[in-house]
């Protein structure tokens, strides 16, 4: 009982630092409600009218939702990165922000589970998926293995962020007997939430632009280097607007890993053009769709060529000492690496995979408003937990919020506040 | 202190009875529970049936039957159609549409057909499906009808997470239009575009609707799920030939049982030049193509 006492002052504890803040935390959550706010509309018309208010049809039967939803996992997959070096090597500049990637694959996770909902045709059925009333197509279904990996992904690394909160606010050490054991498995999990994400595209003998072994080693590297190109911003701002120590040393490391993780990505879909290209059998029209565009069919082609010119610039600014020290450059890098990323990861897989259709036809898909608007909202919702969970973490971490700023719950066991008494 | 340690060990009346009581919903809910339709007992399906039933005629104010009518015994259905001979005139689209109940308004349509250059023999990469002429056939053309294939080595089914669709014991792969989630796996998967999703309402004019119907075929869909073409499950399980292999005007359609030695169609698979579309994909099609003249 005095477990779950505590644990409710930690969470009312919570509540009162998210309910305090400056003008611009105010602005900054009233913007994503409003995003919010609006993706939710756009989602009841969805509800209302059926999918047929986004741009998706039978040729092209995924599109934008789906294309989000893998570039999340990876976001989410990234946060080992981090948590690598933090955890088993005991590596110390990297150690304090290892969980602000955890709260990071949190927030995505969160993301990725409401993209798969807004793409499905049935919310409401959603339970036919959990035995023991619904019914899992498991071990066959690679989708059954992607919602197993996904939840346990998301639990693993909730518990353990919670009980290093919950702990920092009582004042107290957390327990290694519970976090090193998760953290170890939350490794080889990030990788397995990725590769099997990858499996479910690879799979498919029907897609040949995914039907290639080298797909989920790319995914993995383009993740390792959109996650922590996400983190190295949000550690930037965290370091400006709280009092948070976060070394040169370790964003500058964080940035020497995106380089590697970058040449490679670069060197992946490099391998795999070559083979496309000099090969150059039928299935080359995927990939020629996507550089090119087919029989006048060209609206991908801007976006190709963009993602090739933001990785590579990234990588450029990455790679040269003087420039990822540099934080003009090493910005910029990052924005690169974000925007060149989301647009091969999302777009750039989902859209060529599926174009030309099975029987030839070509169908350009661009996401509608109503689905922009969904998926505006579902971001909107991720940065606002990401946020709100930051806020919280940041004054525990640095021991300014505990217990003892905290007067709350039974009146009995409650301190009376210092400043109380001398108003 | 003393009390609770005393307390502990018993069960209290109070912890019994919600323990049984959740046992009870936790049986109920497993075995009178919704239910994917194919696994449910036989006198809880017939009631599901009759809800349909009743829904089906509160929707289009006509009685609509809804039968469950299972795989005849010592039967395997394979269709075969003669590229030879196909015209391109898309009879079969329509005569399918009107017997399967799809949707008028979005348009689904379970046949494609598809107009091949002659020069370039079947080649996906250079089909046409909205060829428009006047008259058909064109010159220099063939026409290359797809539907569902029927694989044996189902690509759409292994992908599904409920499992809501599978191949019954004829051979047909069927959908439970009740326990699909939309997810859409399958339409990514199938190498022949054989599936269609309700993208939205679909609508059925009450005056066409075709009241005989099968729960696993042509019962009306409801918008967010997949569909696809079942070889008319209502009228091959009694007997009938599917209504596109019944318009076609060249006869070009060909339909039977594959275990049955003297059937048209192992004829046709023993003597003419067959083959299967994508057969590198290792689908193993019971939807043969074939050249007869």
């Amino acid at each position: 009982m005095s477990t779950l006492w505590r644990f409710s002052r930690f969470v009312s504890g919570s509540i009162q630092i998210v309910r305090r803040g400056e003008p611009l935390y105010w602005g900054w959550i009233c913007v994503l409600l409003a995003l919010i706010v609006s993706g939710a509309m756009a989602y009841t018309n969805q509800l209302h009218r059926g999918l047929i208010v986004t741009s998706m049809r039978d040729q092209v039967s995924w599109g934008f939702y789906i294309g989000n939803f893998t570039f999340l996992v990876g976001v989410a997959a990234a946060a080992v990165v981090l948590v690598i070096p933090a955890y088993v090597y005991h590596w110390k500049p990297i150690r304090e922000v290892a969980i602000f990637g955890e709260l990071l694959a949190v927030s995505a996770i969160l993301m990725c589970l409401l993209f798969v909902m807004a793409d499905i045709g049935r919310p409401d059925r959603f339970w036919h998926l959990m035995p023991p009333l619904g019914y899992l197509n498991f071990p066959r279904s690679i989708l059954a293995w992607d919602m197993i990996v996904l939840n346990l992904y998301f639990a693993v690394n909730f518990v353990v962020v919670t009980h290093i909160l919950y702990r920092a606010f009582w004042k107290r050490a957390y327990s290694k007997r519970l976090v090193v054991p998760l953290v170890l498995l939350s490794i080889p999990m990030a990788i397995g939430i990725h590769t099997v994400t990858a499996f479910l595209y690879n799979g498919l003998s029907a897609r040949p632009y995914w039907n290639s072994s080298i797909l989920a080693p790319q995914f993995l590297a383009s993740a390792f280097c959109a996650g922590p190109a996400i983190l190295l911003f949000a550690l930037q701002l965290l370091r400006k607007f709280t009092h948070f120590e976060i070394q040169d040393e370790a964003l500058h490391k964080i940035a020497e890993l995106m380089a590697y993780a970058m040449f490679l990505n670069l060197f992946l879909h490099g391998a795999e053009a070559f083979k496309e290209y000099y090969s150059a059998t039928e299935h080359l029209l995927y990939t020629q769709y996507w550089f090119q565009g087919l029989d006048g069919h060209r609206t991908l082609v801007p976006f190709a060529w963009s993602a090739v010119t933001l990785n590579i610039v990234a990588f450029s600014l990455f790679i040269t000492p003087a420039t990822r020290r540099n934080w003009v450059t090493l910005n910029i890098g990052c924005l690169a690496t974000y925007a060149g990323c989301y647009i091969e990861k999302g777009m750039g897989l989902i859209i060529p995979g599926l174009t030309p259709d099975t029987l030839g036809e070509i169908y350009e898909y661009a996401p509608s408003f109503n689905e922009l608007r969904v998926a505006a909202g579902i971001f909107a919702i991720g940065f606002l937990v990401f946020t709100l969970m930051l806020k919280v973490a940041v004054p525990i971490l640095l021991s300014e919020f505990t217990v003892d700023s905290a007067p709350d719950g039974e009146p009995s066991r409650a301190r009376v506040p210092q400043t109380a008494a001398v108003h | 202190m003393d009390s609770t340690l005393e307390k502990k060990p018993q069960v209290t009346r109070r912890q019994f009875a919600s323990c049984a009581a959740a046992a009870a919903a936790g049986f109920v809910l497993t075995a009178c529970g919704p239910r994917r339709l194919h696994e449910v007992p036989t006198d809880r399906l017939k009631l599901a049936l009759a809800a349909m039933e009743r829904e089906y005629r509160a929707k289009f104010g006509k009685a609509v039957h809804v039968a469950d009518t299972p795989a005849i015994p010592g039967v395997l259905f394979a269709y075969a159609l003669d590229i030879s001979r196909c015209v391109g005139c898309r009879r079969c689209v329509h005569a399918c549409v009107d017997e399967n109940n799809q949707s008028r308004d979005p348009e689904v349509q379970w046949i494609r057909v598809l107009q091949m250059e002659k020069e370039k023999g079947v080649d996906f990469g250079h089909a046409n499906p909205y060829y428009e002429p006047a008259t058909v056939p064109e010159d220099g053309h063939f026409y290359v009808p797809v539907a569902c294939q029927q694989c044996r080595n189902p690509p759409c089914t292994k992908v599904c997470p409920t499992g809501a669709t599978w191949t019954e014991k004829d051979g047909i792969v069927v959908i439970d239009y009740d326990w699909c989630i939309g997810c859409r796996c399958c339409m990514a998967a199938c190498p022949y575009g054989a599936r269609h999703f309700n993208w939205g309402e679909p609508t059925i004019p009450s005056g066409v609707l075709n009241t005989e119907t099968h729960y696993l075929g042509n019962r009306p869909r409801p918008k967010g799920v997949v569909e696809k073409c079942t070889w008319c499950i209502q009228r091959t399980r009694n007997g009938r030939y599917p209504a596109c292999v019944e318009v076609c005007p060249v006869g070009a359609r060909k339909f039977g049982n594959l275990l049955d030695p003297d059937s048209e169609i192992r004829y046709i698979i023993e003597h003419k030049r067959v083959m299967v579309l994508k057969e590198e994909l290792n689908t193993v099609p019971k939807f043969f193509y074939f050249y007869a003249t």
